[in-house]
This record gives C-alpha cells, structure tokens and sequence, in this order.
C-alpha cells in the first residue's frame, strides 16, 4: 500500500485531453439511439394523464390504423414478460409495464406505438385513446407530511443526548426544503433491442453499468446471462438516471419479442420527468446549538423526502449532519412521504447534497448568531476522527482546502454584516459551503493486451457517462507502462467484456484505475520474466515481442479493496466558495466567482478532474438558483416537463469555475492514492451560493430555488 | 405529429391564396409553429413555407425605417439603421430567445408566436384560448408566469415576446396584406386582449399575412434600454420586462415612451406613466413615481403577485439606464 509515489507525474502537468474528445466533437462517437440495425423499428410511448386510478378502456384501432404503424403495445396485449409472473403485482416494490390495468403517476406508459419511422409512431401514439377510472390522488409533499413514515425501522439515529441543541446558548431552528430537480441529461434515454431467437438478446442501452443493465434484463426477462449483451459505447451524461433498468427499457424487449424486429425507443424530454427518476422533493428541519465560542453543542436533522406508492426510494439525506463535524450530541430522522408521482433515483451526490444544502446553511446562519467567520466555525468543530464511530480518516485534507478555497476567491474581502457591500448599485456577497461522500472502491478486472506493434489494448466492462473514465484510465496505463497514451486503447461499454462495477457513487477511478494498475504490473512482470533478471523496468515491448517470437502478450487481473475499509473512515471532501451579486431593486442574482477546491487523494487525470469539478458546480448553482419541478397537484402533473420551463444554467449564468485540488494521495484507499470526485463537485455548492446570497442581502432563502421574486418579497431580516 | 403537406410559395398573392383556406398556416422560422405541431396544439393540413418572398428588406424610408416581415431577428438586431435610429429594437431583440433561434425567428413569426402558457402547450389541460370552453388552466393553478394587466376570467396568459415590447414602444405600425389589398395598423392595436375570445391573440383576420412594420423616427436613439428580468440571465421568458425610450432635452423630458412584457396578453403601453414624465426632470425620483402611476390596474393571482413588486421596480431601473443614470 506503500506503493502511492508512483504515479505522480500526471499531477504536474496538464493530464491527457480526452482520448474520446475529438470523436464526441466531430460527432462520430455513436450513442445508444444512433445504430442502423437493419430492419430497425420505432416505437413512442403513451404516457397515461391522470395521476392515479385506472385504465377503463383502451382503444387502439385509429393508432393500429395509422400509416406505418405495426403494433401497439398494451396491458391487454403484451407478452407476458416471465420475471413479472412472480404473483406480485405491480406496485410492490418494482414497476410493471404493461402488466396491468394500474396507474400509478401521471405519464404512466400506457402504449407503446411502434412504426416503420419515428414520425408515424408518434402520430399513431396520438391516436390512442385512453379512458381512465380515476381516484384522489395526492401529489403534495407538503401537504401530506403527516403520512410520512421511516423506510426501516424507526429511521433515527442517535449519539448522545437527543436535541441537545437545545441546550446551547446559541441556537439555529429553522426549515430548509428542496424542489424535486430532474437529471436531464443532454442524451435522452435510449435503448435498441434486437432478439436472436426465443433466448438471445443484444441491446444497446443509456446505461451506467452495462453488466448490472444485464443482469437486470436477464432476469426479467429470465434469460441466461451470457445470452444478453448490453452495448453502452458512449453516453451523453446520465448523473445517475441511468443506475438502473427502467420500464421503457423493458418495454423496446417486449416490443422487439413480440415484432420479431429490432425496435428502438427514445424517451422525450417530457418523459424525462416522469420516467427515469429525479432527486426528490425533500422537507428538512435542522436545530443546531453552540457554546458561545462555537463549540458545537448539538445537531437535530430531520427530513422528509418524497417517494412512489410503488416503490420506495432513500438516499442518505441526513448522514451529513451525522458524519461532517466534531459534534458530541447529534440525533437524525429520516421518513418518506408516499405519493401518487414516478420513483425518484440517485441524483449526483444522492441524499448528502440535498443534507448538506440544510446543514450547511444552518451553519452559515449559526456563524452570524455567533459573530464567528464561518471557516473559523468549521475549523472549530473540524472532525479529526469519522465521528460516528472514532475511526481515524484514510485520509482527510479539508482544512487546507479551507485555506486555498478562501485564499482564491479573496475571502478577507467578505463583510462579515450581511447587506453592506454595494458595488455600482449590486450588493456583493461571499459565501461557503463545504460537502463530503463516501470514497468507495468496488472489485474490477481488466484484460491488457500488448500488441506486436507496441500498442497496448484494455479491456473491460465499465461505462463512461462524461466524466472521462477512459482517458483516466489510459493516464493510469501510459504511466506504469511507459508508453504515450497515443498507443493505448481502452475498451468499454459491452457487457461481455470483464467486470466492471457500474460507474456511480464516485468509484470508479478507484475501482478500475486500480485494476488497470494491477494489470498493468502484471504485465510488466510477464515481460520481465521474458527478459530476464536485471532488465528494464519499463522495455521496449514491441521487441521483447519480436525477440521471443510473440505476436502479443496479454494477461487478465482484478483487483478490489482489503481490510482497509476495516479500519479507516474513508472520504472525499470539497469545499466550494462563491461570489455573487445581487441587485436589490429587481433581485437579479450573479454568480461573480467560484473557487471549488477537492480534497480526492492523488489526482489521475487533471484535465478531465477539472471539468468533473466545474460540472458538478454547474449542477449546485442550477439547484440553488433555478432547478424546480414543479407540479399543477389539481391535475398530479408537472407543468414545466420541457427545456424552455424547466431551467439548467446557460453560459450567460457562470463566470470562470476554478477548481482546485489538494491533490495529496490517499495511503490506504488504492495504489494510486486516488479518492473520487464526482459526487463532492456538486454536494455543498447550493448552501455556498445562499450563503453567498444572504451576505450580499441579508435574505436567507430556506426554499430552493432562489429565484428573483423570492428575494424582492422578502423583508430584509437585517439585524 | 400529425401529416400535413408543405409547400413553398412563389409570391405573395399565391401565400394569400393558400391561406384562405381553413387548415393551412404559414411557416416562416418555423421555431414556434413546429413545436406547437409537435405537442399537438395545432394541427394543420398544410404548411407554405414563406422564406423564399421578397420580404427580407431592412430599409430607411421618408418618415423612418421598414423592416420587411421575413427579416430574421438577428439580422434586425445587428443591422447597422437599426442599431443607429432605433437601438431599443435591437436591445429587446437580443434579449429573446437564443441566437440559434434567433437565427431562424422572423420579424413576423416573433410577432405571430403564441403564449407559453403550459396549459396552452399540454393537450391534457384546459385551456380556453386552445380549446375554447375547456376552461383556464392557469387562473387556479400555476401562473407564475401570467398576466397582470387586462386579464380576463378566460385567460391570464402573457404574450411572450420581446421584439413587440420594443415595436409597442416606437409607435410602430404593422402592415398587412390580404384578398382586399393592403392595410396598416397600429402596433399597438395589433395584439388583443383576451376578454371572452382569448383563442385571438391579434387583429389578423383569416387570410391575411404581415408584410412589415414601419417605425417612424424619433429622438429616442440616445436615451432607451430595454430591462428583462428572468430567472436566468439568457434564454428564458421574461417575468417581467420594460422598453424605456426617453427624448430628453437640457434634463427635461420632452416626451417618453414605455411598454412592458410579461404583464399582459399584448404588449403592455404605459400611457399614463408617459404622460407623467413628460415635462418633468430625469431623476429617479421621477421614475419611481412614474412607475407607481404605471401599476394602477396591475392584479395578481396566486403565483404572480410578486410582479406588482417587480415590475415598478423594472421601469424605474429601466428609466434610469434609458437617461443615463446608472
Ligand atoms: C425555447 C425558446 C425560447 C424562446 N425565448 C424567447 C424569448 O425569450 N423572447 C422572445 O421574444 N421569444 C422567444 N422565443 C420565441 C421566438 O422568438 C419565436 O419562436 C419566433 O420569433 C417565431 O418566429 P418564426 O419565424 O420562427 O415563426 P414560425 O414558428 O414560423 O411561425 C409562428 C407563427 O407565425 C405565423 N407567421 C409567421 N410569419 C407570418 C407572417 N409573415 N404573416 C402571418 N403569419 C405569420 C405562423 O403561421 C405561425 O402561426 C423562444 C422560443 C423558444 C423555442
């Protein structure tokens, strides 16, 4: 584990480009949508308009009637699909399509149309006509708190006395609530399925993790794993949508079994809403207490997230408050609220972002109670230990990311009165916020193939939704290789290729990387064995090759983590620091600056680390400043299902990101030191930049988004 | 999407000969129409494609400057005589859209564009300007976005756009051509309000096509902005917006020009705010009451009301950039 000086050459430069870069920009990456299989069909979903109920009557005869239509897919048609003939019915813990007459989610599929082009498959789709018995639906979270229940056991935890932070001398009660914010990646789900027979499947699926998609899809549709092939070559970005196997997925293998023709089905953006997740609507309570220096006194966190009737969705919502600071008494609740809405899912940095918004701004509001700078409230409550269990840290840097993340945005500048720091008529304001994930390392295998020509060929399993996980684990090769990236490549994204974990929750570099390391040693071990004694390190490989006659050499090794986890709390930690400017008559807000510093162990890839650092932050300040879906609950509908409604930042909404990184390794998480990144660009951002807002304002806004109508109706609170 | 037939026109008579017939529309950039046909809010059988007419031109006349109906509104928007005599135009152009819709929006298209009211854009929902007697969707529900001004108990919603903010506040006039001949109007009695047929949202009668604007000339040139406040700073409806157009003399205002958008169904004119600033000195103070008198008639419902707070605070901001102020 003493191995971690190795590779740190790439830190000191730039890092690889994307090795992928130029076939995304040229367009010749191809996606999940984008293969011509021949005899290709089409299919659009119907999506059902009430929100609760059932289907009266279907009729399908105008849409089988339309040009070009060659099925419609129902309830009272579909094939049975075998791994839903489990007696269960629909809504006990998975969703069925096309099972049975239940509607559980306005934009429900209740049809597949399938054509000959996409076109006439959505006209036939608007020739379905449903009637439905419809029922009360409640899609309220506000309104229905008082059904909320723990997902298991009582959903609490407690260390010390229970609201002890009551207790304090200084003390912050307040609510901080959160709008359900959509993934929307720029690629729409997509899968093509194609049969082979009555037991061989090929599809090629958005998905994260094309061997979990398999082994899904197996079982659902009860084949043997090796008779389905998951092809995820390229994905536009996912942050978590595509973790797992939706019923539009399940549907396009329906269709193609029962055409016998491949079929393709590509989700709308208005689809995106309702049918591959979201981060959930979450009601949160926080009451926090100092002695009168800010020692922390004590921690209650309480949330309330909403769910589907059919399924339970839970994230780690209040596991910030539990794990970020030094705080002897802390007590957590987490319950969800079942509602008549599609299931949420994972949405980059699940649970700790939508906890760490709450408890970062409780916070920041604690630090002016006090009169303490909010870093000087931190460091005094700096966890030196995992609180919860006194495990040490493998590793844990955040009190420099503190000092460069205050340095870099010019933080001796900030007032610390709120609302007095007016420049050419825009109050200006500085705020922080700091965020922590799990720095998790699951089990891979990788096969490295040295070519006759000197070229080194990867392969395995894993995915890559944009954060550059090739072009990392190519920097990783071309190190201990010795050889320029330009002669390796690195094969992903089907299914048969080694095991991979599926790329989510931040472990992939951690988890891959080290394979692509372990196999990387094991070659060169091959080729010393080659050699002989006393050779080089790092040969010239094409004439080892040559010398012995070989046309290639290749080995397959794997590599996953030991008792380490055992005994060291291990984490990722960023802090991020925003400048905004707030015009007080029309409460425009703008971000001004952003310094995001990571605390993720040795850094592989710069290039590609620094845009995982800026995309992350993009996704804070569309949370904090404009994310919100938003629903009609007469109707249980989302009235905003669409680009133009549903706002992501624009370029015109960020000014220059910096992110800056630690970058000091890791001793016991892998050989490479390296921690991941993806969860922590996100997690905290959104309390920095409300923060930031209330020093600007004196406004504190506990209910995202901040929009400009929230800040001219609010009285000031200046005290 | 439903199939329809699509055609080029050859002239302008051969366009007015196509669209007397029931069922058939004009396409010009196509950036609205096509995603209405797409939701299922319109449907038409027919579609002729105007791009190819002669109606491109951006010209300096006797009184002023025309701008032919086909003109795209980024070719308006940096076009040398607009940025000279009339940079309002220019500033409220800029301030719509993206410049790749910019790109493909006509001067005639922007003006024809329907509300984005979604209630109007979901099939699913009632709504009495796409379906009359269906009822409004957005006066109980979710009307963030929607009207204070000249609302009626049918419809509250807003006509989107900023170009016609801008026109509405250079006494512009549309030009029209139909069977009969030509004829003008009035920019400002263009657009309708809702009252009990909101499914109108102007005074273009069956059969007939915008061919221009005129906008005459004025003294607004070195005093006018144009302010949109949105929930982010590009690309995005207006929650509100003002068109500030000041002809300003030794500190005096001599005349003064305001229309708002995102308050009303049609551009919003403030008359009376106008008439109370001229005469008077360009000073802050004077806009702010200006903008009290502006909000008279303003009534907001459940998710709006914030813009009786918004929108005097808009105008004041605007007049202050209009004369210099800020
Ligand atoms: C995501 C999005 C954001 C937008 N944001 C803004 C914004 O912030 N501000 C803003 O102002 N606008 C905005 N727009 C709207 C945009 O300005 C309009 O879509 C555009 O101006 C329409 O022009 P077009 O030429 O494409 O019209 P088309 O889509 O071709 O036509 C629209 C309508 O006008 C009719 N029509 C076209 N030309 C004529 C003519 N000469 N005579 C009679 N009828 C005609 C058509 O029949 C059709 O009914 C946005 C649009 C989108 C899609």
């Amino acid at each position: 584990m003493k191995e971690t000086t190795t590779l740190k050459k790439s830190a000191q430069t730039d890092g690889l480009s994307r090795v992928d870069g130029r076939l995304k920009v040229t367009g010749a990456a191809r996606y999940s949508a984008e293969f011509n299989i021949k005899g290709l069909t089409y299919g659009v979903l119907v999506g059902s308009t009430i929100a609760k109920g059932s289907i009266k009557s279907l009729d399908t005869k105008q849409a089988e009637r339309a040009p070009g239509v060659l099925t419609v897919i129902t309830h009272l048609n579909s094939p049975k699909v075998p791994g839903y003939q489990d007696g269960k019915p629909t809504g006990n813990g998975v969703f069925k399509i096309f099972y049975d007459n239940k509607i559980y989610f306005s934009g429900q599929p209740v049809a597949l149309v399938v054509a000959d082009s996409f076109e006439r498959a959505l006209f036939g789709a608007s020739q379905v006509k449903a009637q439905y018995n419809q029922d009360n639906h409640q899609t309220n979270l506000r309104a229905n708190v008082n059904t909320a229940k723990a997902p298991h056991g009582d959903g609490t935890y407690k260390r010390g006395t229970e609201d002890a932070w009551k207790t304090a001398p200084v003390k912050v009660e307040q609510e901080y609530i959160i709008p359900s914010d959509i993934h929307n990646p720029m690629e729409l789900h997509a899968i093509i399925a194609q049969w082979d027979g009555d037991d061989k499947l090929t599809v090629w699926d958005k998905t994260q993790g094309v061997q979990d998609a398999r082994d899904e899809i197996a079982q659902i549709f009860k084949l043997k794993k090796e008779n389905v092939q998951v092809n995820s070559k390229f994905v536009g970005g996912a942050f978590g949508s595509a973790l797992r196997t939706w019923p539009h997925e399940v549907a396009a293998i329906i269709a193609a079994k029962a055409l016998n023709r491949p079929v393709k089905v590509v989700l709308s953006r208005a689809d995106m809403f309702t049918s591959v997740g979201y981060r959930p609507h979450t009601w949160q309570k926080i009451g926090i207490g100092a002695t009168a220096d800010g020692k922390l006194v004590g921690i209650t966190h309480e949330a309330i997230g909403q769910t589907s009737t059919y399924e339970n969705f839970t994230e780690g919502t209040v596991g910030v408050s539990q794990s970020l600071y030094a705080c002897p008494n802390v007590n957590t609740s987490y319950k969800l609220v079942a509602l008549d809405v599609g299931v949420p899912t994972w949405m980059r940095g699940p649970g700790e972002a939508t906890g760490a918004f709450a408890l970062e701004s409780a916070l920041d509001e604690l630090s002016y109670q006090l009169n303490i700078d909010p870093i000087e409230l931190r460091m005094r409550n700096y966890a030196q230990t995992e609180p919860q269990g006194g495990k040490p840290f493998s590793s844990k840097y955040l009190d420099e990311a503190y000092k460069m993340g205050a340095e870099h945005i010019g933080w001796n500048d900030r007032s610390p009165k709120p609302g007095t720091v007016n420049e050419n008529g825009w109050l200006v304001g500085y705020g922080m916020g700091g965020g922590m994930f799990g720095a998790y390392r699951d089990g891979a295998t990788v096969k490295a193939i040295m070519m006759a020509d000197g070229n080194l060929i990867l392969q395995t399993a894993v995915s890559d939704i944009g954060p550059g996980t090739g072009t990392a684990m190519v920097s990783i090769a071309s190190e201990m290789m010795g050889i320029p990236a330009e002669k390796i490549r690195f094969d992903m994204g089907e299914s048969s290729l080694p095991q991979a974990p599926t790329q989510g929750g931040s472990s992939i570099t951690a988890s891959v990387g080290s394979a692509v390391y372990a196999v990387c040693k094991d070659l060169k071990e091959k080729f010393q064995q080659l050699i002989g004694n006393g050779g080089t390190d790092k040969p010239d490989y094409a004439q080892v090759l040559k010398q012995h006659n070989l046309a290639k050499l290749q080995v397959t090794s794997s590599a996953q983590g030991g008792d380490e986890r055992k005994k060291y709390a291990m984490f990722s930690w960023s802090v991020h620091f925003v400048r905004v400017k707030v015009h007080p008559a029309t409460g425009v807000i703008k971000i001004d600056k952003v310094a995001c510093v990571a605390d993720s162990g040795h850094i592989v890839s710069p290039k590609t680390a620094r845009s995982q650092i800026i995309g992350g932050a993009i996704g804070g300040i569309g949370m904090a400043l404009m994310e919100e879906v938003v629903f009609d609950h007469r109707y249980g509908r989302i009235v905003n299902n669409n680009f133009a409604d549903y706002h992501v930042p624009v370029n015109a909404d960020i000014p220059q990101i910096d992110a800056l990184f630690v970058n000091k390794p890791d001793p016991y998480i892998n050989p490479m030191g390296a921690k991941g990144m993806g969860e922590i660009a996100l997690i905290g951002m959104a309390s920095a930049v409300a923060n930031a807002v209330y020093n600007a304002t004196g406004k504190r806004v506990r209910d995202l988004p901040i929009t400009p109508d929230k800040l001219i109706t609010m009285d000031v609170e200046l005290s | 999407m439903k199939q329809f037939q699509y055609t080029r026109a050859v002239s302008q008579q051969s366009t007015i000969d196509a669209i007397a017939k029931p069922g058939t529309k004009i396409i010009a950039g196509g950036t609205n129409l096509v995603d209405l046909m797409k939701r299922g809010v319109t449907a038409p059988d027919k579609l002729v494609d105007i791009n190819n007419l002669p109606l491109k031109n951006i010209t300096s006349t006797k009184t002023g400057l025309h701008i032919g109906a086909l003109a795209l509104n980024s070719v308006v928007s940096e076009n040398s005589l607009v940025l000279q005599k009339q940079p309002l135009l220019s500033m409220a152009l800029k301030a719509g859209a993206s410049p790749q819709l910019r790109n493909m929006a006509t001067v005639g298209g922007n003006m024809m564009q329907r509300t984005r009211c979604a209630y109007f854009f979901d099939v699913s929902m009632p709504c009495n300007k796409r379906e009359p007697g269906t009822g409004c969707g957005a006066m109980g529900g979710y009307n963030r976005m929607h009207a204070i001004f000249g609302a009626s108990e049918q419809c509250i919603a807003v006509h989107p756009s900023d170009m016609c903010v801008g026109l509405a506040a250079l006494d512009a006039t549309v030009i029209i051509a139909g069977k009969k001949g030509e004829r003008r109007i009035q920019f400002i009695d263009f657009h309708r309000l809702p009252g009990d047929h909101p499914e109108q949202d102007n005074h273009l009668a069956m059969g007939e096509m915008i061919i221009g604007v005129d906008i005459p000339d004025n003294n607004f040139a070195k005093n006018s902005y144009y302010l949109k406040i949105r929930d982010r700073q590009s690309y995005a409806f207006a929650l509100v917006s003002v068109a500030a157009a000041l002809d300003i003399s030794n500190g005096i205002i001599k005349q003064a020009r305001l229309a708002m958008g995102g308050v009303a169904h049609k551009p919003w004119r403030l008359f009376d705010a106008e008439k109370a600033l001229a005469g008077k000195a360009a000073t802050e103070e004077n806009f702010k009451q200006a903008a009290q008198i502006a909000m008279r008639d303003a009534k907001g419902y459940e998710y709006n009301s914030f813009k009786i707070k918004m929108a005097p605070a808009v105008i004041a901001e605007a007049l202050k950039h209009a004369a210099g102020l800020v």
